[in-house]
């Protein structure tokens, strides 16, 4: 078929790309996690299990994974809440404005990530928008504090930034659904609400899942919006991974922590393909 | 007032009248594109009516009109004396088979059949039998438990009607439903189509731009061309009487004559014959079968017979019959189906019956 150098030409190039941005960093912090730091400060080449004891057995570890899916999820079932409805609309009721609407939508994608959250701070400080609306028709006398600084204002920032990524494949699968099952099923005597349950819901858990899976992995990784956000009671594993390679120089806990999480990302983006191969049908 | 007292004896027209489905100056406009003008038309209890049509007719979205999937732009629709037009589809006692079938791919087969009885929150009981009956009638029901992705194109066909008839509609809608099935199943599905519409005995609208299909299952044929009626007749009708140039050509091959009358003779070119016709310009449809090849027998004896002369120039095979382009020394061209060999080499004399050339008027000008 293709000559040997002509191959060499097209793979070498990614292949190369692979190994050195992939292979070799996720082996070097496979062989970190198995180390320990010395009390000077210097890299122990001794392999032990100790690094994921730790992750497992200290409070502060795990507990906040665990906040961290916590927020990964609550953003996922908002982002959901908001896109599929969102959708749903421009899907089926946007008319001729649909191109319009769905760029809308896209948006605030091209604005950065910092901006969008540097916004949110502004609009949730004590001195910020809202507060200063509330005590203006004196809904309050103080200012809310749990507004900002809090798992409060990380889950509305993120699901804010995060909606259009469940808005998208589950546009898609809408779409993608021939009209003439819509048809046949109002045909059949079924309702526009019995259409949705029956018809419509069914055919986009594909997209449902994809959303779903974008929301949880990229908010469950987030670790700007806890950082500008989320104050002491809103820090997530991402922020402490960060502290780990940075001012606590113990890159061995923070590469075990950051390859259990890779673990978790993905057998969870496993388990959302094996859903989604389940509900489609084409 | 006037106008309101016209439109209460028409509702007595309509409410009392036999038909299952009245369509009334139906009309459809999208933006400028006139796709339907008035159009009027009824069905009667039990019929096989079929709308036909070229692509763009507007045959389709006639049928999704009665459907209730677009409305009308102007003009009524009545259902057993009852006005129909303003009601959603899922309203409206009438069941769809579509194009594509439509059947719902996340469904089972059984499923399929049962969503439009499940919808209607009847009990799982009844559901179950009834749908086991639809199954078996359309011989599905080794493929009850199949996703229709898994089954034919065909068994998919079927699967589409037996969902549509266990809603016991009045009147069923086929949307082009054989158009996807190759020529043999085709041809089989037409005639288990035909006997399943007569043994259940409700009424069937069906869409198709196939003539030959038109004929082989109609009990009435409405002809549509560019937005409008051009013949509402039976298939033998239709055939033996066009109405139009269009309708004779559209169904069957045919010869169209043009012509003049004058003191009670029809001229075509060199060809004339005595006729009832009135003077003036005068268009005719005859049949390639009505002309045949003048044998020894024919010359012996005086006949009225319209005789010609004529080259065979292309000739097509048909397997019982033969259609021949014959040619004639006045410019005259005539299609003609013949069951015997005939030498393509010279002149051949043919001959045809003046009552078989039928009078019928010139298309009008549409655009």
């Amino acid at each position: 078929m293709f000559s040997r150098a002509y191959r060499a030409v097209v793979t070498i190039p990614p292949l190369t790309w692979v190994t050195v941005f992939l292979v070799v960093p996720y082996f070097l912090m496979f062989c970190y996690s198995f180390w320990s730091v010395s009390a000077s400060q210097s890299i122990v080449h001794s392999w032990n299990f100790n690094n994921y004891r730790q992750l497992l057995t200290v409070n502060v570890y795990w507990q906040t994974l665990l906040r961290s899916m916590w927020i990964a999820a609550r953003v996922t079932l908002f982002a959901l809440l908001l896109g599929y409805p969102l959708a749903y609309l421009l899907s089926f009721h946007a008319g001729g404005r649909k191109d319009l609407y769905y760029q809308l939508v896209i948006i605030p994608l091209w604005v950065s990530y910092l901006v969008r959250a540097y916004a949110w701070k502004t609009i949730l400080g004590s001195e910020g928008l809202l507060n200063t609306l509330l005590q203006y028709v004196h809904l309050t006398r103080h200012p809310l504090e749990f507004l900002l600084y809090s798992p409060f204002a990380v889950v509305l920032t993120l699901t804010h930034i995060y909606t259009p990524f469940t808005f998208l494949p589950i546009y898609a699968a809408l779409e993608h659904i021939p009209r003439n099952l819509i048809e046949a099923s109002h045909d059949l005597g079924a309702s526009p609400r019995q259409t949705f349950w029956r018809v419509i819901l069914p055919l986009s858990i594909p997209g449902v899942l994809a959303g779903a899976t974008f929301a949880f992995v990229l908010s469950l990784g987030d670790f700007l919006a806890p950082a500008l956000l989320g104050g002491p009671s809103g820090i997530m594993i991402s922020n402490i991974v960060v502290s780990l390679f940075g001012a606590a120089y113990n890159w061995p806990l923070g590469a075990a922590i950051s390859l259990c999480m890779l673990l978790l990302v993905v057998s969870l983006l496993f388990l959302s393909e094996r859903l989604e191969k389940k509900w489609s049908f084409s | 007032m006037a106008t309101s007292t016209k439109s209460v004896e028409h509702d007595i027209d309509v409410k009392s009248s036999s038909h299952l489905l009245s369509i009334r100056k139906v009309a459809k406009t999208f933006g400028k594109n006139v796709v339907l003008r008035d159009i009027s038309l009824d069905v009667a209890e039990g019929e096989f009516l079929t709308i036909l049509g070229e692509s763009g007719s507007g045959k389709t979205t006639l049928l999704r009109i009665i459907a209730g999937f677009e409305t009308a732009t102007s003009g009524e629709l009545w259902m057993n004396g009852e006005r129909v037009d303003h009601l959603p589809p899922y309203k409206r006692r009438v069941n769809t088979v579509f194009q594509h079938y439509a059947l719902f791919p996340h469904l089972t087969v059984e499923q399929n059949v049962a969503y439009g009885l499940r919808v209607e929150k009847q009990t799982e009981a009844d559901i179950s039998s009834r749908v086991e009956q639809a199954l078996a009638r359309v011989k599905m029901t080794v493929h009850a438990k199949a996703k229709p992705s898994r089954i034919s194109g065909g068994q998919q066909q079927r699967v589409a009607l037996a969902r549509a008839l266990v809603k016991r509609p009045q009147l069923l809608l086929l949307d082009e439903p054989l158009s996807a099935l190759d020529a043999n199943l085709r041809r089989q599905m037409q005639v288990e189509l035909k006997s399943l519409q007569r043994e259940i005995g409700i009424s069937f609208v069906f869409v198709t731009h196939d003539q030959e299909e038109a004929m082989v299952m109609s009990d009435r044929i409405a002809l549509l061309r560019m937005g409008e009626l051009e013949q509402v007749a039976s298939p033998r009708d239709i055939y033996a009487r066009p109405a139009t140039a269009y309708s004779a050509q559209f169904i069957g091959h045919t010869n169209l004559l043009r012509g003049n009358v004058s003191q009670g003779f029809l001229h075509c070119n060199s060809l004339s014959w005595k006729t009832s016709l009135a003077d003036g310009p005068t268009v005719l449809s005859l049949r390639p079968e009505n002309i045949r090849a003048r044998t020894q027998f024919d010359r012996s004896r005086p006949t009225d017979t319209v005789v010609f002369k004529g080259k065979i120039s292309d000739r097509a095979f048909h397997g019982a019959t033969e259609l021949l382009r014959v040619e004639c020394a006045d410019g005259l061209k005539f299609w003609v189906r013949t069951a015997s060999q005939l030498d393509p080499a010279g002149e051949i004399e043919f001959q045809f019956n003046p009552a078989d050339a039928v009078p019928i008027r010139e298309s009008a000008e549409r655009s």
